[in-house]
């Protein structure tokens, strides 16, 4: 017995949280491999991620309001469609973003961090008059719905698991691309030194426009995932960059697998929490203690101590 | 052959802004517009810090509404406690209590609300719980070396923090609508136009106060190391200062000046809500300093009044606009005048003056604020 | 260790200034410096040279703080170095200069001065600081030491940048260290400039003892009281030029295998 519980419903409860807290991890995960792909390999804060994100949950509900429209013989298979394109679209204005904006501020992080976030109100201003302010949201296909029973207390929701199996396929995508591809190879010696990259034959400025468009397009299918857990709204995604710059901070800026390690460790012990306090205390504790690790060892979890 | 408080050129700047906010202001407004202004006055106070500490130090704080906060709450506190005697709370269930207590079902004045009776003790809580705070906060990242962007998103998430918990604990801190319906000050009606007029000119008087403060420190040899920790932190530690210890104090004087602003809003605007905590307040009070000019403490000034009459009168007029207007001044002020009207004021107006005037320039030396002294010095 | 076979035997640590023991510094694994032990006496010239990648910054970062040891002790008079943080080091009597010029350029070269005097180094020292005739007399005679007398009220940024190497060293100088660290003073230098750094360089180091860090063999022969060559984190060869020149190890290191 612990407290009023029995084993069983305890472990149950347990389950259950953990399982809510693994879809709160998947956003936090495609939100902050984004930004960390940007923050850690280019050291640019984008306070801008948010709106990225919801770039994409704009298009994804674009999209399923289209194709019931029009061609609804697509409509179960249209979500896919929709993330590439939520790719795309904020890919798209993540290269653009980087060409008209960051590539002039590339040595003053502090003013990135301003420029951005003016750059996210008027996005969100933007979302307000195209969208309107009313928040809305998409209709899944009918695979999608419904919940598949693991135990007689256990329930598990198919869109949750369709989201983990993206996060999962989305992380090892990138995890490829930064660490196996030559051109993550590129990514990386543009990072350790920049002028040395610049003189081997490396388009350093091409790298660091496509490496902001991946970081913003991985934004992007994170706000399609968005969709099927919370409602698109223009200010949505300012909700998140808080919590998903921590997460990038907390895992150590340049380490994806720190990445989802701490983006694990966050939403798991927020999520727990969540069942014994109110949401806001759960919120407050997990955010104190991230802050007080990070005080304590502010390089992160997972570094790699470097010869200055 | 010491260094002079102010140059010439910036004694005039002084009386210049003192007129404007001591004689121009009063003389011109009606009592609405007048308190307005004493409002926008307040965030001068937060400008003016992030000067010194961001323009100056280079440390960007994202969390100045915290401190902001702290010192309003303080101040709030009191006036709430003084609203809600027995005999003005007769009908509430438990009575002597503030009003949102009682509708939380809260029986009894939780006990850090209890110094808050006394006027002396919250005079010197609004100053010193911001300092504490602060200094918790600088000491734990600046002995270990943090900074830049790091410590940015560290005070950026303290503000999420603190707004997160004034809103969940509303049976103590009056959540999402924070602590209202504020009275008087030791008998004193605050919300007559009378008392209006007279905080307007405590607030604008605190206002010159710590401006000469920061100037003080600005001048100093403090103020030249802080634009040399700003450039060159290891340098500074290996001429054998401990860096940490002045960003601290910086850090701590910029909280401190904050929270003067906080209390004098809460006693000229009569409330104080957690929506003057958060990010966005908090980097919002970023921007009246780099509009000002990150290096100017009298822009500061500038920057916080004409940033807030914009929002009022754009707010007013074309709710939709403002938002791209403001996202379009975080842009514009980093891309195209980093040092803000201050620096425009320098390069463009100034040698217009001089031109007419007949006068030779003094060559407009934006990024180094101690040049002047220098050559003093050195003749 | 047993490489500084020309240090004696059991050296007492109080004959020396500084007495670096044992000292090892690992990055994951990585020892740039394995085992380092080498003494410096009072007004001693010392330089070290060896091929790139050999820790020779990193023993300067290692006695002046900027880095923190693994293993091993740094003794300077009777202060253990490696336990105390830079600016204590500094009190100390240890003064070091960066390879790079490290200034700062947003101030004048006599700001740069002054802020490197030493008085008022704390909070409300710095606060309350004054400038008084000895500190604008201080920083007018090293200013003139280091050829920069006529450019006082110049913004450090716009110096060339073998002004910029002399502002620093004239930092150096104000602080009046026991102690002096130059991590190559000459390199990227013009001729005339290196010329006149040179001649700099051999005004200030009498009284000082002094540990530079040097490539340009002529140089290092004009100024050296001792040579210390590493490689690989290790003594590899220590004595006069002369010896150095001759030792074997020190040759087959310099021309190859």
């Amino acid at each position: 017995m612990i407290g009023d519980y029995t084993l069983v419903e305890f472990s149950s409860i347990l389950a259950m949280q953990g399982f809510a807290g693994l879809i709160l991890f998947s956003v936090f995960v495609l939100m902050a491999l984004g930004l960390a792909v940007i923050f850690g390999q280019m050291g640019v804060i984008n306070m801008a991620h948010g709106e990225f994100m919801i770039l994409g949950a704009y298009v994804t509900w674009l999209c399923s309001q289209f194709v019931t429209a029009y061609v609804p013989a697509l409509f179960p298979i249209y979500f896919f469609i929709a993330m590439a394109l939520a790719f795309v679209a904020s890919g798209a204005l993540g290269i653009l973003v980087e060409w008209a904006l960051i590539r002039h501020l590339y040595k003053r992080p502090l003013d990135t961090l301003l420029a951005t976030w003016g750059l996210s109100l008027i996005l969100q201003q933007l979302y307000r008059s195209v969208f309107g302010a009313r928040e809305v949201g998409v209709s899944l296909p009918d695979w999608m719905m419904g919940s598949f029973p693991l135990t007689d207390i256990i329930e598990v929701p198919i869109n949750g698991l369709f989201v983990m199996a993206l996060t999962i396929l989305i992380s090892l995508a990138v995890f490829l691309l930064m660490f196996r591809s030559r051109w993550g190879k590129q990514v990386r010696a543009v990072v350790q030194n920049r002028p040395m990259a610049g003189a081997v034959g490396i388009n350093t400025k091409k790298v660091d426009r496509l490496t902001f468009g991946l970081g913003c397009g991985v934004a992007g299918v994170a706000g399609s995932a968005f969709t099927m857990i919370g409602s698109t709204g223009p200010t949505a995604g300012q909700l998140y960059i808080v919590d998903t710059f921590l997460v990038v901070v907390f895992g150590g800026a340049a380490s994806l697998i720190g990445t989802i390690a701490s983006a694990f460790t966050i939403s798991q012990a927020q999520s727990t929490m969540e069942f014994f306090m109110s949401g806001s205390m759960a919120k407050v504790l997990t955010l104190l203690t991230v802050v007080g690790i990070l005080m304590l060892r502010p390089e992160g979890l997972f570094t790699l101590k470097m010869r200055r | 052959m010491n260094i002079t408080l102010y140059s010439r050129r910036e004694w005039i700047a002084l009386a210049i802004l003192s007129a404007l906010i001591l004689i121009v202001f009063p003389a011109t407004m009606d009592i609405f517009r007048l308190n307005l202004v004493g409002k926008y006055l307040t965030y001068a106070f937060v400008a003016v810090g992030l000067v010194l500490c961001w323009g100056h130090g280079g440390i960007l704080s994202l969390g100045q509404g915290i401190f902001f906060g702290l010192g309003g709450y303080c101040m709030a506190m009191f006036l709430k406690l003084e609203a809600s005697s027995p005999e003005n709370t007769a009908i509430q269930s438990t009575p002597g209590i503030p009003d949102f207590m009682d509708w939380n079902q809260v029986t009894e004045l939780p006990f850090w609300w209890v110094p808050f009776k006394s006027f002396p003790f919250t005079l010197v809580a609004v100053v010193v719980v911001p300092v504490i705070f602060a200094w918790i906060i600088g000491a734990a990242m600046f002995k270990r070396r943090v900074g830049g962007v790091y410590f940015a998103i560290i005070t950026q998430a303290f503000a999420a923090i603190l707004t997160i918990l004034i809103v969940g604990q509303q049976g103590y801190t009056g959540g999402v609508n924070g602590i209202t319906d504020l009275r008087t000050l030791l008998g004193w009606d605050i919300r007559t136009d009378g008392a209006k007029v007279i905080l307007y000119f405590v607030n604008a008087a605190l206002l010159i106060a710590v401006l000469l403060v920061g100037q003080m420190v600005r001048v100093s040899k403090f103020g030249r190391l802080l634009i040399a920790m700003r450039d060159k932190e290891d340098r500074v530690r290996f001429s054998g200062y401990d860096v940490a210890n002045f960003k601290m104090f910086i850090f701590c004087l910029a909280a401190a000046f904050s929270a003067i602003g906080g209390a004098m809003f809460t006693l000229q605007v009569g409330f104080m809500s957690p929506s003057f905590v958060g990010i966005v307040p908090s980097i919002e009070m970023v921007i009246f300093a780099a509009v000002g000019g990150r290096l100017s403490l009298f822009g500061a000034v500038y920057g916080a009044l004409i940033v807030n009459w914009a929002k009022t009168s754009f707010s007013e007029t074309f709710p939709e606009l403002w938002l791209f207007a403001m996202g379009g001044l975080f842009i514009a002020v980093v891309m195209t005048f980093p040092n803000g009207l201050a620096g425009l004021f320098r390069s463009h107006v100034e040698p217009l003056v001089a031109r007419l005037l007949r006068k030779p320039v003094v060559a407009a030396r934006e990024t180094t604020t101690a040049a002047e002294p220098a050559k003093l010095a050195a003749e | 260790m047993q490489q500084a076979n020309t240090a004696p035997a059991s050296p007492a640590p109080k004959d020396f200034l500084l007495s670096v023991e044992g000292l090892t510094v690992s990055f994951d694994g990585f020892k740039a410096v394995n085992g380092l032990s080498f003494y410096v006496d009072e007004n001693e010239i010392r330089v070290i040279i060896g091929p790139n990648g050999a820790g020779k910054t990193t023993v300067l970062d290692l006695i002046c703080g900027r880095t923190r040891a693994t293993e091993g002790s740094i003794r300077f008079r009777d202060q253990e170095l490696t336990r105390m943080k830079e600016h204590q080091i500094v009190h100390a009597g240890v003064g070091r200069k960066f390879q790079n010029p490290s200034i700062y350029e947003d101030l004048t070269v006599f700001e740069n001065l002054e802020l490197s005097f030493p008085r008022g180094r704390g909070v409300f020292g710095a606060l309350a600081f004054r400038r008084d005739a000895q500190v604008i007399e201080r920083v007018e005679e090293i200013a003139e030491t280091i050829f920069l007398k006529d450019q006082l009220d110049t913004q450090a940024a716009i110096l060339s940048h073998g002004q910029k190497q002399w502002l620093e060293i004239g930092m150096l100088l104000i602080q009046s260290p026991e102690l002096l660290m130059l991590d190559e003073p000459v390199a990227g230098m013009s001729v005339s400039e290196r010329v006149k750094t040179a001649e700099l360089l051999h005004q200030i180091i009498k009284g000082h003892s002094v540990i530079v860090i040097e490539h340009d063999m002529k140089f290092v022969q004009d100024i050296a009281h001792r040579v210390t060559v590493m490689h690989q984190g290790k003594v590899l060869s220590e004595g006069s030029m002369d010896h150095v020149q001759h030792d074997p190890k020190v040759i087959e290191v310099y021309l190859g295998h």
